[in-house]
């Protein structure tokens, strides 16, 4: 089956078109990824529109859609997300959301405990944590580096990959493996036992982690002195 | 080359809209579905839009209100000729939601885009209830936003500011009075409500800038609502009871007061026959009253679109990508950027 696979998580823009098929890993026909944390919204579906020229297919052609869900800002997410859904829509195909460290920690090779940490700004890590085999063991969470790098030791990972984990290598003391990204085969690869089996997708939810900034007006400023 | 079929998309502040509009031949453009979606209560404790919050609620809403908006219609996607969609001024998170699905869309359907003005599509919502603008018109743009006189010469091309509040929009000042007065967010319907049962001649509030030497076309709104704080104020410091009615009335008749005499000189200083008022403060029934008389007595024709019509919603768009398809405008490229601040003057990016 043919999917497209999106995550505007990071603040790379990705767009791939992924081959995917019973018993064998998912395969990237044509990808594209612009690193450029502003620009989620202007790139993205021009890159839809040249992997899928790329892979010498039409929309049409497709089967489903993936998107990262995050965690990530929340405006570059959002892009992901309305994308995707649309092009659910509009074509009349399941979008199946996974996240986007899980599509990270998927994509490092060797089997060993790892930290997935992405850039949340304001001197924060997205992150999670996963066991040799993969599984996803704590996590997403939102924190700062040196609150993450206190719990260190009782999550007992062996390494990090990422951009967050690149950013704070130094406050987390482990070896960083590529990738800083998801790609398009691992986001499709986190979601192919539920492509393959035709499942039912999840609701289109985004993994925020922060509530809106917003507070609630005190007293009204008085124009007049008492 | 008959009926064209356009969606429209709005996303610039705290209403999902989407709708759907037909084009003929000879220019007209009949309305075929206006699906709103509005996060507006999830606003109303914090006193104004919260811009993340009506982020989030673009995104959950912009789907289904889409599918809302197609089923009203009796079309499928495979009908639309044209996308048009709300580029600014707006939010900038906010106007990013409905960009983005507009793109998807015409991407998928392999149709045109139309990113468009926001203003330019108040102003081309009351084409779909009164027919084509004649040319030229003045609108008079009075929303939460905005508070603008336009010399519209042509819907697609050519709109031309005017004159603009300096502080403070008209709307803006019925959301700040309403705090005053503890009334509920948003201020316009509740002091308009109020209005009615008061005498508007009861206290002399201020019209800003109609002095002989202020800028003629311009507004200010922020004094007014100074004045009606302190007069309030005062008589709490005093004791006396508030006459809510009073002050409501008082304050929504300067602001009426000072609107329509503007927007009238404009239209008789520059010859302009037609007079549009548009945007959410439309909908108030001063406004449009006073309006009515003093056009009346200056010989000018006035349209007001229905109140659905005036607050932010997808038919305007679609009716603004509508006049741009009949202008044979270009369409926008997919890689369009959002612009939070688009002037007036330009109605396509
Ligand atoms: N009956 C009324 N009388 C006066 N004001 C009203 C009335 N009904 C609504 N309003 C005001 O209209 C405003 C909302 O209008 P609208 O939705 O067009 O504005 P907006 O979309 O927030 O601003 P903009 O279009 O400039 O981005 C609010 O300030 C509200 O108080
Ligand atoms: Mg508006």
């Amino acid at each position: 089956m043919l999917v497209l696979a999106l995550d505007t998580a990071t603040p790379a823009v990705t767009a791939g078109v992924v081959a995917l098929a019973d018993g064998s890993v998912p395969r990237t026909l044509a990808r594209r990824t612009t690193v450029n944390a502003r620009a989620h919204g202007e790139l993205l579906t021009p890159h839809v529109r040249e992997v899928v020229a790329e892979a010498g297919i039409t929309l049409a052609e497709l089967h489903a859609v993936v998107v990262g869900a995050g965690p990530g800002p929340f405006t570059g997410l959002r892009v992901g997300m309305v994308t995707a859904a649309t092009f659910g829509h509009a074509l009349d195909r399941p979008v199946y959301p996974v996240g986007t460290l899980d599509a990270i920690a998927v994509a490092v090779d060797g089997a060993e405990p790892l930290l997935v940490a992405t850039d949340a700004r304001r001197r924060e890590v997205y992150w999670a944590a996963y066991d040799a085999a993969g599984n996803r063991v704590t996590g997403p969470h939102v924190q700062r580096p040196a609150d993450l790098a206190e719990r260190l030791p009782e999550l007992a990972v062996r390494r990090a990959a990422g951009q967050g984990a690149e950013l704070y290598a130094d406050l987390l003391g482990l070896p960083v493996a590529q990738p800083w990204h998801p790609s398009p085969d691992a986001l499709v690869a986190v979601a192919a036992k539920d492509l393959l089996t035709g499942a039912d997708p999840a609701p289109l939810t985004p993994l925020y982690l922060r509530r809106p900034d917003a507070e609630v007006p005190v007293a009204r400023k008085r124009v007049t002195r008492p | 080359m008959s009926e064209r079929i356009v969606l429209g998309i709005e996303s610039s502040c705290d209403e999902t809209g989407v709708g759907v509009v037909r084009l003929y031949d000879d220019g007209r453009v009949e309305l075929l579905a206006d699906e709103v979606a509005s996060s507006v209560e999830q606003h109303a404790r914090f006193g104004g839009v919260v811009p993340e919050v009506a982020s989030r609620a673009h995104l959950e809403a912009m789907i289904p209100t889409a599918r809302r908006a197609l089923a009203a219609s009796g079309l499928g996607l495979e009908d639309v000729h044209s996308v048009a969609v709300t580029a600014g001024p707006g939010l900038a998170g906010a106007l990013l939601v409905g960009l983005a699905s507009a793109k998807a869309y015409a991407a998928v359907l392999g149709k045109p885009l139309y990113g468009v003005n926001h203003l330019a599509g108040h102003v081309a919502a009351d084409t779909v209830q009164h027919g084509p603008l004649p040319s030229p018109c003045l609108a008079l743009l009075v929303s939460g936003g905005h508070t603008q006189l336009l010399l519209v010469e042509d819907l697609a091309t050519k709109i031309t500011e005017i004159g603009s509040t300096i502080d403070d929009a008209a709307g803006e000042a019925y959301d700040k009075v309403a705090r005053v007065l503890n009334l509920p967010y948003p201020g316009g319907p509740p002091i308009d409500r109020l209005a009615k049962q008061g005498n508007p001649e009861a206290i002399a509030f201020p019209r800003g800038l109609t002095g002989p030497r202020d800028a003629k076309y311009d507004f200010s709104f922020s004094g007014l609502k100074t004045a009606v704080a302190r007069w309030v104020e005062e008589r709490e410091r005093a004791g006396e009871p508030i006459p809510l009615a009073d002050v409501a009335a008082s304050f929504q008749e300067a602001v009426a007061d000072v609107l329509t005499a503007k927007a009238v000189r404009a239209a008789t200083e520059l010859g302009v026959g037609t007079l549009v008022i548009s945007g959410g403060v439309a909908a108030n029934s001063r406004l449009s009253g006073l309006a009515g008389e003093r056009c009346a007595e200056a010989g000018i024709e006035l349209r007001v679109p229905r109140p659905r019509l005036c607050t932010d919603n997808g038919a305007m768009i679609a009716a603004l990508g509508a006049h741009l398809v009949a202008a044979d405008v270009a369409p926008s490229e997919l890689d369009i950027a959002a612009d939070p601040a688009l002037p007036v003057s330009t109605v396509s990016i």
